[in-house]
């Protein structure tokens, strides 16, 4: 994160550097939460069939839940970025432009 | 079967084509300039852009197939599902900033941005092209049979008529028709699978969990639980997903869309809109599957024809009547209709834009000749989808839309990735990586029991002794960590100045857009 002291200099390439480590950061964590839940649940498909064919309860079996987590999951990591560009990310940017 | 020539089918479909014409003909008239006709003039709102990505996205498989197969298979039909929708997350994270910062028309603009224009734009046209062609391909012949199926019409026909729609909305409407039809269409789509599902549910006190425990007393508890319909082994499953996510994360068609909107926020918000928009309708399409088993059933379905596609409009027909029958069939054709404008527009600006004004006019074209050029290229693209889909009649072509996928994760996907993130990649690497991405994925599939056994027909038994034979019916598991292996080890043994001294650019104009990439430098 940007610390506050430092966002009124006029050091302009150390602060793009800093933003954009940063956002660096942010976007290779979520992609790789991303990719570690699809293909965890896609190794679980493919290689622990029957674990995943695990009944919980009438109607719901465990690769349904943790299938219907995935879509649910990759919105709210969408959502999770989105909402950190638009509140941290973009005004950083527009600090910089002036 | 009481499908050919349903009166309200056929009603819905002359109103979606009245309505499409006439903002088709209200585009025409803002479409007069590259921009426009390419992106819309950058005018299309997130919201707008989000509903278009969905349509653009949402092919008549994703309603009539997964449901089809979910309905004859139970469970496995989610695994498509979760796989269309889990490259999206990628796009947000690491594509869409940087193309729409960089690029103008195409995601080859981001490519080519610091390295040698010509080469590049020569060999991501070649993987461009391969992926529209084959996704047209599986389009048209999924159209025609489904047309014939849905409405009564002859197959020739039915491409003619698919062919020509997309040939119109696309030539005058460019752009903004096409998201105008890809939006409509996305919206009904939407509409008509919520509105299946909560007549399913009604049938069982709106909880999806009584009508999964429906399906399993009936069919066995097997419908719940993994089975061996989506790939034959545990790694191919593996190859099936990583060519689903990345290459979802590289379709051209879907990449353009990114131009359409005015800036970055919108581009990023208009991908969470489609994410949610595309995972809430595959929901949707899980319940209508299980809803068909229970009540349909497996055997109607089958015996309606079109291999198990007729599951969603039967049971639109058995709870919704004659009317939502039509309803349901007109939107499975208004999909196809947006899905080939969306492809053939991503066509028509590689031919146009990569290929014609960067290659043939060394980046300099009039826009007039460059208008021309579109609507030859779209004219042409048109004639092609319409002959191919006519020569492959009968042809089990299922498997090209999902080689489409996997063409683009190992073409595109690693050229793209690598040239925002590094700096010592070079022309040879980007040329290099997209043309063994691309032939080592047709190469593979033909060598595989896709081709192999279900198109030529060969025993699996005969070519599985072969030396060549390929076990994985999915190639993006080898054929994507291939083309970043050759993309990695050429620039490494390749040396580019301009590209390393214009990396520092770029990557203050993917923070910072075209006007404050020129900022002071220390």
């Amino acid at each position: 994160m940007l610390s506050p002291d430092k966002i009124d200099v006029r050091d302009d390439v150390s602060e793009f550097e800093a933003i954009s480590r940063n956002k660096s950061r942010v976007a290779i964590s979520l992609s790789a939460v991303m990719i570690a839940m699809y293909f965890g649940f896609m190794s679980m498909f493919a290689f622990a069939k029957p674990l995943m064919g695990t009944i919980l309860a009438p109607g719901l079996s465990l690769c349904i839940l943790l299938g219907a987590s995935v879509i649910v999951g990759s919105f709210l990591l969408c959502l999770v970025y989105v909402v950190w560009a638009n509140r941290f990310y973009d005004p950083a940017v527009r600090r910089i432009i002036g | 079967m009481q499908a050919a020539n349903n009166p309200l089918a056929v009603t819905f479909f002359f109103v979606f084509m009245a309505l499409t014409l006439g903002i088709t003909y209200w585009a025409a008239r803002r479409t007069r300039t590259t921009d426009q006709f390419f992106a819309a003039g950058g005018e299309i709102t997130a919201w707008q852009n989000g509903w278009a990505l969905a349509g653009d996205f949402l092919s008549a498989a994703a309603l009539l197939g997964i449901a089809g197969i979910i309905t004859s298979n139970g469970f496995d039909g989610l695994i498509y599902s979760i796989g269309f929708l889990v490259g999206w997350p990628i796009i947000s994270f690491l594509i869409v900033e940087p193309l729409r910062n960089l690029g103008k028309f195409t995601f080859a603009d981001v490519v080519a941005y610091r390295l040698r224009q010509r080469p590049v734009r020569v060999a991501a046209a070649i993987g461009t092209l391969t992926v529209i062609l084959l996704y047209l391909i599986a389009q048209m012949v999924a159209t025609g049979s489904l047309i014939k199926l849905l409405f009564g019409m002859p197959y020739t026909a039915s491409v003619i008529v698919v062919g020509t729609a997309m040939l119109i909305y696309v030539i005058f409407g460019g752009m903004l028709a096409t998201t105008w039809v890809q939006v409509i269409k996305a919206v009904l789509l939407s509409l008509g699978g919520l509105v299946l599902a909560l007549l399913v549910l009604v049938h069982f006190d709106m909880n999806p969990l009584r009508l999964f425990a429906a399906a399993a007393d009936k069919y066995g508890e097997r419908v719940l639980q993994p089975g061996s319909k989506v790939a034959g082994s545990g790694w191919d499953a593996i190859s099936l997903g990583v060519g689903l996510m990345f290459g979802t994360a590289a379709l051209p068609h879907i990449l353009m869309r990114a131009f359409t909107v005015p800036d970055v926020k919108e581009a990023r918000m208009s991908i969470l809109y489609a994410t949610g928009i595309i995972g809430s309708f595959h929901l949707l399409v899980f319940v209508i599957g299980f809803g068909a088993m229970v009540l349909v059933g497996p055997e109607a379905v089958i015996k309606a024809g079109g291999g198990g596609n007729m599951a969603a409009p039967l049971l639109a027909l058995t709870v919704g009547g004659n009317g939502f029958f039509g309803f349901i069939c007109a939107v499975a054709f208004a999909t196809m209709l947006a899905v080939v404008a969306g492809l053939t527009l991503s066509g028509v600006a590689t031919v146009c834009h990569d290929l014609w004004v960067n290659v043939v006019r060394n980046g300099d074209a009039p826009e007039r000749e460059q208008l021309t050029v579109a609507r030859i290229a779209t004219v042409a693209i048109a004639v092609l989808a319409v002959s191919l889909g006519i020569v492959f009649e009968g042809q089990n072509v299922a498997f090209m839309a999902g080689l489409a996928f996997a063409v683009a994760a190992a073409a595109n996907f690693p050229a793209l990735l690598l040239s925002i993130v590094w700096k010592r990649f070079t022309t040879s690497a980007a040329v290099a990586s997209i043309l063994v991405g691309t032939f080592s994925s047709l190469l593979l599939i033909c060598l595989s029991p896709t081709v192999q056994v279900d198109v030529l027909g060969r025993s699996l038994a005969a070519v599985s002794q072969e030396w060549w034979f390929v076990p994985m019916k999915n190639p993006a598991l080898i054929s994507m960590p291939l083309s970043f292996l050759v993309a990695i080890a050429v620039s490494l043994v390749t040396q580019e100045q301009g590209a390393e001294s214009s990396f520092r650019e770029m990557r203050r104009r993917i923070m910072f857009g075209a006007a404050g990439a020129v900022c002071p430098e220390r």
